[in-house]
C-alpha cells in the first residue's frame, strides 16, 4: 500500500507539474514535450491501478501519434520561436481575470462534489470488484466486451477515424500548378494517330518538331 | 493519506481538468496550445472515467475511455489540419489575430 502511495503522488506530481507546463511554457516545441511528458506519467498512473490496455493505448496513441502531430505542425508551420505574450496588449488581457476566475469556481466546485459525495451502501456490495477480474486480464476482459456488447459502437468509432481520415486529406489537400504528373487515363487513351505522323521528309530540308 | 482511493484519482483529475480551462483562457500565443489544452481536458475525463471503471468492477468506463481516445484523435487530426489551411490563407495562427469572423 506504501509503495502504491508513493508510486501515485510520484506520478500524479508530475503530471500536474507537466500540465501547467503546457499552458505557461513560452515555446510551442517545449509545450508538446511536456504535454508527452503528461500523457506517460497518466497512462503509467493507468498501468497502476490495473487499467493495463487502455495505458498502453494512450502511449500509443498520444505519444506516438497525437503529439508526434502536434509538433509536426508546429514545426511546419514556423511558430516555434512566437514568443508567448500575456499580459502585454491590454485588448486581450480583458479576458484573462475572468477565465481565472472561471477555472478556480469549476475546480472548487468539483473537489466539493468529490468530497463531499457519498456513495449508496449498496453499490459497492452488489458488484465485488476483484472477483470479476479474476484470472483474466485486462486486455483479455476488455476484449470480451469489446467485440460482443459494444460493436456498433466499436463500428461507429472507426467511421469518425474514417471520416477525420477523409477530412484532414481533403481539407489540406491542394493542387499545385506547374507539377509534371503521371495520368494514367492519359496514357492508357493513346492511339496510333495521334501518337505517330509519318512524313515525307525533304532531303536538306528536315521538320520542324514541335512540342 | 496514504491509502489512495478513488478520491485521490478524481481529485487529480479534477486538477488537470481546471489547468486544461485555464490554458484555454490564458493562452495568447497561437491556437495549436489552445488544442493542446482540450486534450489535457480530454485526458482528465479519461482518468476519471478509469478510476471509476477500476473502483466500481464495471468494465464500461474504460471502453467509453477508449471511445474518447478515437474522437480526441480525430479532433486533433481535423483541428490541425484547419489551423494548416488556416495559416496558408491568413500567414498566422496568433489568437488575438485571428478575427475574421468578428466574435
Amino acid at each position: 500500500m506504501m509503495a502504491h502511495a508513493i508510486f501515485f503522488y510520484f506520478f500524479s506530481t508530475i503530471a500536474i507539474i507537466s500540465a501547467i507546463m503546457v499552458t505557461v511554457s513560452k515555446n510551442t516545441v517545449h509545450s508538446v514535450f511536456f504535454l508527452i511528458l503528461d500523457f506517460i506519467s497518466i497512462s503509467c498512473l493507468f498501468i497502476m491501478i490495473g487499467a493495463e490496455f487502455l495505458g498502453m493505448i494512450m502511449l500509443i496513441v498520444y505519444v506516438g501519434a497525437v503529439a508526434v502531430l502536434f509538433l509536426f505542425v508546429v514545426m511546419m508551420l514556423n511558430v516555434a520561436q512566437q514568443k508567448n505574450q500575456w499580459f502585454l496588449s491590454s485588448q486581450s488581457s480583458r479576458h484573462i481575470p475572468i477565465g481565472l476566475i472561471i477555472s478556480t469556481i469549476i475546480f472548487f466546485e468539483l473537489i466539493i462534489v468529490i468530497r463531499g459525495w457519498k456513495y449508496k451502501p449498496e453499490l459497492f456490495e452488489n458488484i465485488d470488484s476483484t472477483s470479476s477480474f479474476e484470472g483474466v486480464s485486462n486486455t483479455h476482459s476488455l476484449g470480451q466486451i469489446l467485440y460482443t456488447d459494444y460493436i456498433h459502437v466499436f463500428q461507429i468509432s472507426g467511421m469518425i477515424l474514417l471520416v477525420a481520415m477523409i477530412g484532414a486529406i481533403v481539407l489540406t489537400f491542394r493542387q499545385r500548378e506547374g507539377v509534371k504528373k503521371q495520368s494514367y487515363i492519359k496514357q492508357i487513351s493513346r492511339e496510333r494517330s495521334e501518337g505517330v505522323e509519318v512524313l515525307n521528309v525533304e532531303t536538306k530540308k528536315g521538320v520542324s518538331v514541335d512540342d | 493519506m496514504i491509502d489512495i482511493g478513488l478520491g485521490h484519482y478524481l481529485t487529480l483529475s479534477a486538477i488537470i481538468f481546471s489547468i486544461g480551462i485555464i490554458g484555454i483562457f490564458l493562452n495568447r500565443k497561437n491556437i495549436i496550445v489552445i488544442l493542446m489544452s482540450i486534450e489535457l481536458i480530454l485526458l482528465a475525463v479519461n482518468i476519471n472515467l478509469v478510476a471509476f471503471s477500476i473502483y466500481l468492477g464495471d468494465l464500461a468506463g474504460q471502453v467509453f475511455t477508449l471511445f474518447i481516445l478515437t474522437v480526441a484523435a480525430a479532433e486533433a487530426a481535423i483541428g490541425l489540419a484547419i489551423i494548416v489551411v488556416y495559416f496558408r490563407n491568413s500567414g498566422t495562427i496568433r489568437v488575438e489575430e485571428i478575427n475574421k469572423l468578428k466574435g
